[in-house]
């Protein structure tokens, strides 16, 4: 029976899911005169040669998503050609005046490689989507996101029953094909990635999937959804859903239950509602928990100037992200460890560890991969760090050029590679491959300086309980961060690593209660050294005293 | 160079392999018949439920061993010739060894059972143990027999009950593991396993094992008749030294290798350590086979210090174990026997939905602090180790016992109650401390 309800669940979730993704083939976009001008004017195109051509081709039409955007970037693209060719020629000739060339220039349409021509397009498809989506927003909304939710919950909720009694559940999970890189894992892994290249750099291929959020962002900034605020609406979700999984599965651990709890708290209040509320008052939108550097945009000129521009809020905002990651970040790391933030506060690690606790297991534990680690994201903070030294430059010079390069250029690259493929494609895509934490522990420019305090100036530390280990190694296995927690425990040393969020899970799957999260002081170097002897050898030990 | 040979690559051998190597530079050799590299026994049963994949039960990566110069050989020793000081395997190698470590491990008891070596029979100690049930429930295990209530035989049931196969437990004592633990936290684990379904059958015992025509096990007889359908037999009656190989050589034997404190055995330059080897003189109060994995290591640290030249007996300090009964941990400190000794006494706390206990023995006229048992609360191990070594009494003990707390943050604290519950039964007043960092740490450092 419980069984049964389960699958039945497990239907439901697929049919949201096949609808939510079905929903963007379909649709047709009708590109009616006011809405093409309205475009125009909102993006400045002044290209007559784009505009002509458009104005025959696509105005008073009707097209797939797919047509629309490739005849859009078609029609660009040639334009962008052919004004640049003029300069060239003009400028070859010399009898063209100055202004004409300015002029002209100002007729190019520049499409940034980086971002995959999103900003142009998405906006006209996003206001000329029609269809039944369009028409039954709520009803979509419903058959999507209603049936996934109610889905998980029939799938996870008999698990109260169908697992036992409280206590570490992992049967079967090297069994598994979705928890065992087979081939239900492999294809989640492909989704995401589809998923997340769609949303980043090409949502206008899924405006259905965007629109249907559209009833909920109206009702809390009365605006129209945009793609991130679809994508904030589904984070919320999914870690509400798999936050439900937690408490099932963790029941008996109360460190586990309280930390599901605060950080899913961060996220709803923190990411989602206070920033759309904020925006519903006219206010910049703001993640007052997202700290430099893993927000990395925070000190770029436009982010500087809307915040200034906000009245005494907006400055009060500007010194807190500043005070928040000079001050506030270090100390709490020095009492509690990075833990406070990685995994009880970040919207990163939120989605980590609810979303991704069924993948922990597939983090590589090899000294190889620690090596490569700390080159990553020590790489990584630099390159943030560099960037944001740059643009403070730039702000105070007004030079576009810092030792040679285009600073706009520079936050492009960060913001497609880093900001975008590292931590959203490769970040989450990679769940079911390479664990849960791929971005937080290789990539994340925050969680690499808070290592440094947390590995040499902090309290917090795993204490290893005397003699107790016996190498078992579920600790490691389950060690969602790579750390070979089993070659501490078992020399009786407590675990000290930089790259250790806190999660708690070593501790919980440890059979003979050998690890406890600690924040305590440092007497006498225990925090992390290791014992000449692990207890328990008194003859040996007094042998050494001598 | 001084070639140190290691029969055996449980962490007895390995333990003392690594520490000649970080105090010496000679030569040194492990040969095992059953894995090319060092894996924690305990952790067999977490492959079988799924937890974790084999690669992931070694302790150390393949390159550790290249690495610190350990050369590994996967052969059987068929024969050791003393006096030449040689080894002969089944790949007809002759090995010559200047010092021989036999840290061999142990071997599944079994009693001369009629059917015994049945297919479908089995214990669970090496790693051809785990294939050969990893393939009969590939076959299918329709039902489970375990005989033996100890923890081998409770991972077993768990084993099976992970993959929804009904288990009947054979249990000879009237509790669970009834020759070790006392009364009431026999009961409170034999509660736990019957409440996941496992059916205990108490004061039984195996008379015989019948096969089907493939002989294969199909059905279980026990001494007082009843008959058990069962394609699977668990044997996990104890273990005994792993030494049959050995036997009719010059070396002494009786029921492991005979050892003298440094582990020394009868003939020249070859020792014994770990599950295989016998005391001649056991360390007080302990027995002369200690099948323990911190006991293993122990002797291997112990070892590799008179093999590189220091002179130093086996002394082990307070006896400590943990285990882990399906979803409740235990853990122990000091002796706490199944019954009580003369001249001391006990108090037993019990949490109301009796999956909690602590049970405290200390001398009844000095009223010195024996040992504890801890069922589902962690204590910490070197604030124990301190009190014992102080010679601290009980009241001591329970006054300051916030400090040995090793739950988890968050977890609910039971100290109150615990000793709200002694001062009424024995009519003390005890006040609860508060925990002291300050403690705590200076017992990590003595």
């Amino acid at each position: 029976m419980l069984r049964t309800i389960k699958y039945f669940g497990l239907g439901l979730f697929l049919i949201g899911l096949v609808v939510f993704t079905a929903v963007n083939f379909v649709g047709e976009y009708t590109v009616a005169p006011q809405k093409f001008e309205d475009w125009v004017s909102s993006k400045g195109i002044v290209s007559e040669l784009f505009l002509q051509e458009a104005r025959e081709q696509i105005v008073g039409n009707a097209f797939t998503s797919f047509e629309l955007t490739s005849k859009l970037s078609e029609l660009a693209e040639k334009s962008h050609q052919f004004h640049v060719d003029r300069i060239r020629e003009w400028e070859s000739e010399g009898q063209v005046s100055q202004d004409s060339i300015n002029a002209e220039w100002s007729k190019v349409i520049w499409l940034d490689w980086s971002k995959t021509h999103k900003e142009f397009t998405y906006p006209l498809l996003q206001k000329t989507v029609g269809g039944a989506v369009a028409d039954h927003k709520l009803l979509f909304l419903f058959l999507t996101f209603g049936l996934g939710i109610l889905g998980g919950l029939l799938y996870i909720l008999p698990d109260v029953v169908l697992l036992g009694p409280a206590g570490i559940k992992h049967h079967g999970i090297y069994h598994n094909s979705a928890t065992n890189r087979g081939w239900v894992g492999i294809s989640v892994f492909a989704y995401l990635i589809v998923f997340y290249c769609t949303l980043y750099f090409f949502p206008a291929y899924m405006v259905n999937s965007i629109i249907i959020t559209d009833p909920v962002s109206l009702s809390l900034s009365g605006n129209s959804a945009s793609q991130w605020f679809m994508y904030g609406f589904m984070y919320c979700v999914v870690m509400t859903v798999m936050a439900v999984r937690m408490y099932v599965k963790y029941r008996n651990n109360t460190y586990q239950i309280f930390r599901t709890t605060v950080v899913l708290f961060f996220q709803i209040a923190f990411a989602f509602l206070i920033p759309e509320l904020l925006v519903k008052f006219n206010q910049p939108w703001y993640d007052f928990k997202n700290a430099w550097p893993l927000d990395y945009d925070f000190f770029f000129g436009w982010q500087l100037d809307q915040l200034m521009a906000s009245g005494n809020l907006g400055w009060f905002m500007l010194i807190w992200g500043v005070v928040l990651s000079l001050i506030i970040v270090p100390v709490m790391v020095y009492f509690f460890g990075k833990r406070w933030y990685c995994s009880w506060v970040c919207g990163c690690g939120g989605l980590a560890e609810t979303l991704g606790d069924p993948y922990r297991q597939h983090s590589d534990k090899s000294v190889k991969a620690w090596k490569i680690e700390r080159y990553l994201i020590h790489g990584v903070l630099g390159f943030a760090v560099v960037m944001t030294i740059m643009t403070l430059i730039v702000r105070s010079t007004g030079d576009q050029y810092v030792f040679g390069l285009e600073n706009y250029k520079v936050q492009s690259w960060y913001g497609f590679f880093i900001g975008s493929i590292f931590s959203g494609v490769i970040g989450t895509g990679f769940y079911p491959l390479m664990g849960n934490r791929v971005w937080c522990r290789f990539g994340c420019p925050l969680a690499a300086y808070m290592g440094l305090v947390q590995r040499f100036k902090s309290k917090f530390r795993i204490a290893t309980n005397g003699g107790q280990c016996i190498s078992c190694g579920n600790c490691s296995t389950y060690c969602e961060q790579g750390i070979d927690v089993r070659s501490y425990a078992q020399k009786g040393q407590n675990i000290v690593r930089a790259s250790c969020v806190g999660c708690g899970v070593c501790s919980a799957v440890c059979p003979r209660g050998v690890l406890k999260l600690e924040n305590a002081p440092n007497t006498g170097g225990s925090r992390m050294e290791a014992p000449e002897v692990v207890l328990g050898n008194d003859g040996l030990k007094s042998l050494l005293k001598k | 160079m001084e070639h140190i040979v290691i029969i055996g690559n449980g962490i007895s051998g390995v333990t003392a392999a690594r520490h000649i190597r970080k105090l010496s530079d000679k030569k040194i050799t492990i040969i095992s018949s059953e894995t090319e590299y060092f894996y924690s026994r305990t952790a067999l049963m977490y492959v079988y439920m799924g937890h974790m994949k084999f690669e992931h039960t070694q302790p150390y990566e393949p390159h550790f061993w290249k690495k610190n110069r350990i050369e590994l050989k996967l052969a059987y020793v068929n024969k050791v010739d003393f006096s030449e000081q040689k080894l002969f395997t089944d790949k007809a190698e002759v090995i010559a060894y200047d010092k021989l470590i036999l840290a061999v491990g142990s071997t599944p008891n079994k009693f001369g059972w009629k059917g015994q070596d049945l297919i479908g029979v089995q214990g669970l100690y090496s790693r051809q143990d785990l294939e050969n049930i990893e393939k009969l429930s590939i076959e299918g295990i329709g039902h489970g027999v375990i005989v033996g209530g100890g923890l081998i035989g409770v991972e077993l049931a768990e084993m099976l009950h992970s993959r929804h196969i009904p288990v009947t437990f054979l249990v000879r004592e009237n509790r669970f593991w009834g020759n070790v633990l006392p009364r009431q936290e026999g009961e409170l684990i034999s509660r736990h396993i019957r409440e996941h379904g496992v059916d205990f059958q108490f004061e039984e015992e195996l008379e015989e094992i019948v096969a089907d025509a493939n002989g294969r096990a199909s059905k279980v007889i026990t001494k007082s008749g009843k008959e058990i359908e069962a394609n699977f037999v668990g044997l996990t009656a104890g273990v005994r030294p792993n030494i049959d190989f050995l036997k009719g050589s010059e070396l002494k034997i009786e029921r492991g290798i005979v050892i003298d404190r440094k582990f020394a055995t009868n003939q020249s330059n070859v020792y014994a350590i770990g599950d295989c080897a016998q005391f001649e003189n056991p360390v007080n109060g302990r027995r002369p086979i200690e099948q323990v994995w911190y006991t293993g290591r122990i002797m291997g640290e112990t070892l590799a210090r008179n093999i590189c030249g220091a002179e130093l007996e086996y002394s082990p300090g307070f006896w400590f174990n943990s285990a882990k009964f399906f979803d409740i941990e235990y853990q122990t400190y000091g002796i706490v026997l199944s019954e009580l000794q003369d001249g001391q006494s006990e108090f037993y706390w019990e949490h109301p939905d009796g999956k909690i206990c602590m049970h405290f023995v200390f001398n009844s006229e000095s009223k010195m602090f024996v040992g504890v048992n801890a069922f589902g609360i962690r204590l910490r191990h070197d604030v124990f180790d301190r009190w014992l070594n102080e010679g601290r009494d009980i009241n001591y003990v329970l006054a300051h016992l916030k400090d040995a707390n090793f739950d988890p943050e968050f977890y609910k604290a039971y100290e109150n109650s615990v000793v709200s519950q002694y001062n009424s039964e024995m009519s003390e007043n005890v006040r609860l401390q508060s925990r002291s960092w300050n403690r705590i740490l200076t017992a990590l450092k003595t």
